[in-house]
């Protein structure tokens, strides 16, 4: 039960993150916003209106510094949802909590850094697909040897499955995905049962429940099969397939918002019976904003009902034997096999998405599934059936454009006051570390400890690798 | 004299990357008839104007989840009026709240679609919206 959260600048959500803890949160999950997750700072064209947005703007070291003061790093686990600048950011976790004297060995949290998800789903790239995955393997390669308590990716199906993928398409591309991982991996010359174990996985629970339920135990099946035999993975810790779950923020409706809340509620019910590790629900009011603190809590007691009055989590795998849930399993396996093979023949998921084959297949399903709810073959209720005239009349979270205005003049006094000599020597280290097979890590964390800022650090391996232009498919 | 197909701009401004939506309705908009160009992500206001001049658009239809509206929105209709475009049906869709529609209806906006509308009603709007263009003009 770790809610995410982020808003504004780093001083607006230190004080939520302090009221979370207070309240007993024992791990912060971090919400960057566009600007941050783009890899831009705030005065780029780009993040005209964004910052602050989605979540919070983290620019430089001193957005960290402030984002964790009073937060004893060591003392907590902290997950971060960023992907292509996943190195700059963790590096700068890592020198907040060097700055706190907390030690690498034993400090632990995730970061997201699953990049193939946003070439096929969520859209936030910078770099080519190549060039990325050598961004997520110097991240596996640094934590075995210094922070190796760190969950170093979230193999991520849930932006798939919102996306407008099946159940199915977001199982085998997921899990195709975490293959091309563990592959660059070995490539790059690591042992398998040393960093496979520090992957996660992260699904979407959707409103088809024994579709849903299924699902989870299909993935569990394939992973161990996958490891074993695809890999050698001697250590079970390998085969062991971890994930959270986050319920479905594309079901929620913004017509009858408070249906949103049984909606959750049984897809929540279908993740923990299917048998997640960790889990996220949605709050009722996020087709129209934002959460607000009431809804957030709301969904938050949801989990908590779920957790300690029904029961459901004294067994594992309840539904095991009933022949209908094994049935969906087996069928699931054996579409996930099936994407696999083409996928392979493909030459790999890079070269897959290269070709545009997986965002095709999502885009399909997606229009598919907008015809079938418009024909009335999909019921929404109250949206195209059981409607009513009653206007949505649920409290809606405002964020203040004062966040922009504030990050632009933080970033305009860190420009002058840093030593920018510094700046500048350790970008070119970057530069460096980036033309050949270096480790870009301890060239980050350098740069990071001059105050170089995301969007100077990412422009530095834009000059070197460029930037990724899909080719749109509608 | 009207032309034989609606000519259709589909762009996503701003940073985010959630285009499902900007997907499906320019598909929808296809299969309806019009001649749909979709513009890809990330593309700023100035870019946006500038390919509804090229493309000689009747609309610009856009997407936008980020909560970036009240910025973007602005920045775009100025420059259209700019380009003397003025007359291009802007429609907008995503999650806007609803204390921004009057605002955005006294910009110019002609119409704001939220998560749940029929794609049939989009096509309807637009192509009501022009026939009345169209007669307004024809009747001058």
């Amino acid at each position: 039960m770790r809610q995410f959260a982020g808003f504004g600048t780093p001083e607006d959500t230190n004080r939520r993150y302090r009221e979370l803890l207070t309240a007993g949160a024992t791990g912060l999950s971090v919400a960057f916003d566009l600007p941050t997750l783009m890899g831009r700072d705030p005065d780029h064209p780009l993040s005209l209106g964004e910052v602050g947005k989605c979540g919070v703007n983290v620019t430089s070291l001193a957005d960290m510094e402030m984002l964790f003061d009073g937060i004893a790093v060591g003392d907590i686990t902290t997950s971060m949802t960023i992907n292509s600048p996943a190195p700059m950011i963790f590096a700068m976790y890592l020198v907040v909590a060097e700055k706190q004297g907390a030690d690498w060995q034993t400090i632990s949290g995730t970061i997201q850094n699953d990049i193939l998800k946003e070439f096929i789903a969520q859209k936030e790239y910078i770099y080519p697909p190549r060039p990325s995955m050598r961004l997520v393997t110097d991240i596996f390669a640094f934590c075995e040897a210094h922070v190796p308590r760190w969950n170093t990716i979230s193999v991520s199906g849930y932006h798939i499955r919102e996306a407008g993928a099946s159940a199915l398409q977001e199982l085998a591309f997921t899990l195709r995905d975490g293959v091309e991982y563990v592959q660059a991996g070995v490539e790059a010359g690591l042992d398998v049962d040393r960093f496979v174990p520090r992957m996660s996985f992260f699904f979407n629970a959707h409103s088809d429940f024994f579709e849903e339920l299924a699902k989870y135990r299909a993935a569990r099946s394939l992973w161990a099969r996958v490891m074993r035999e695809r890999f050698g993975a001697k250590d079970e810790r390998s085969w062991k397939l971890r994930f959270h779950s986050q319920t479905a923020g594309v079901s929620l409706t913004a017509q009858q918002p408070m249906n949103n809340v049984i909606r959750t509620a049984l897809q929540a019910l279908s993740a923990v019976l299917g048998g997640t590790n960790s889990l996220h629900t949605n709050s009722l009011d996020e087709a129209l904003a934002l959460p607000t603190a009431e809804a957030a809590t709301l969904a938050l007691r949801t989990q908590q009902i779920l957790a300690y009055e029904t029961g459901v989590t004294g067994s594992i795998d309840p539904f095991a034997g009933s022949y209908f849930v094994e049935r969906l399993t087996r069928d699931l396996e054996q579409g996930s096999e099936e994407y696999f093979a083409t996928i392979d023949k493909m030459g790999g998921m890079v070269a897959a998405i290269e070709r545009g084959y997986p965002q095709r297949e999502i885009a399909e399903s997606a229009y598919r599934f907008q015809q079938d709810v418009e024909r009335g073959r999909q019921v929404i209720v109250g949206v195209n059936d059981f409607v009513t005239d009653d206007a949505a009349s649920v409290p809606i979270l405002q964020i203040e454009e004062e966040a922009g205005r504030r990050q632009l003049d933080n970033i305009g006094r860190l420009r002058r006051t840093r030593h920018n000599v510094a700046v500048s020597r350790a970008l070119a280290k970057l530069k460096k570390a980036a033309t050949t097979n270096d480790n870009t890590m301890p060239a980050l964390l350098d740069a990071v400890r001059a105050y170089a800022t995301v969007g100077e650090m990412c422009d530095t391996l834009r000059e070197v690798w460029g930037e990724y232009q899909e080719q749109a498919v509608i | 004299m009207s032309k034989s197909r609606y000519r259709v701009v589909i762009a996503k401004p701003g940073l985010d990357g959630h285009d499902r939506g900007a997907k499906v309705i320019a598909r929808a908009l296809r299969d309806a008839g019009m001649e749909v160009i979709y513009t890809g992500l990330r593309q700023t206001p100035e870019q946006i104007a500038a390919a509804a001049l090229q493309e000689d658009a009747d609309v610009i239809g856009l997407s936008i989840l980020s909560g970036a509206h009240n910025s973007i929105c602005p920045r775009l209709m100025g420059l259209l009026r700019e380009k003397g475009l003025q007359d291009v049906l802007v429609i907008l869709g995503g999650i806007i709240p609803d204390a921004d529609l009057p605002g955005l209806k006294a910009m110019g906006v002609a119409a704001v679609f939220r998560p749940g509308t029929r794609m049939q009603e989009i096509i309807d709007f637009i192509t009501s919206s022009l026939e009345a263009k169209a007669s307004g003009l024809s009747s001058r």
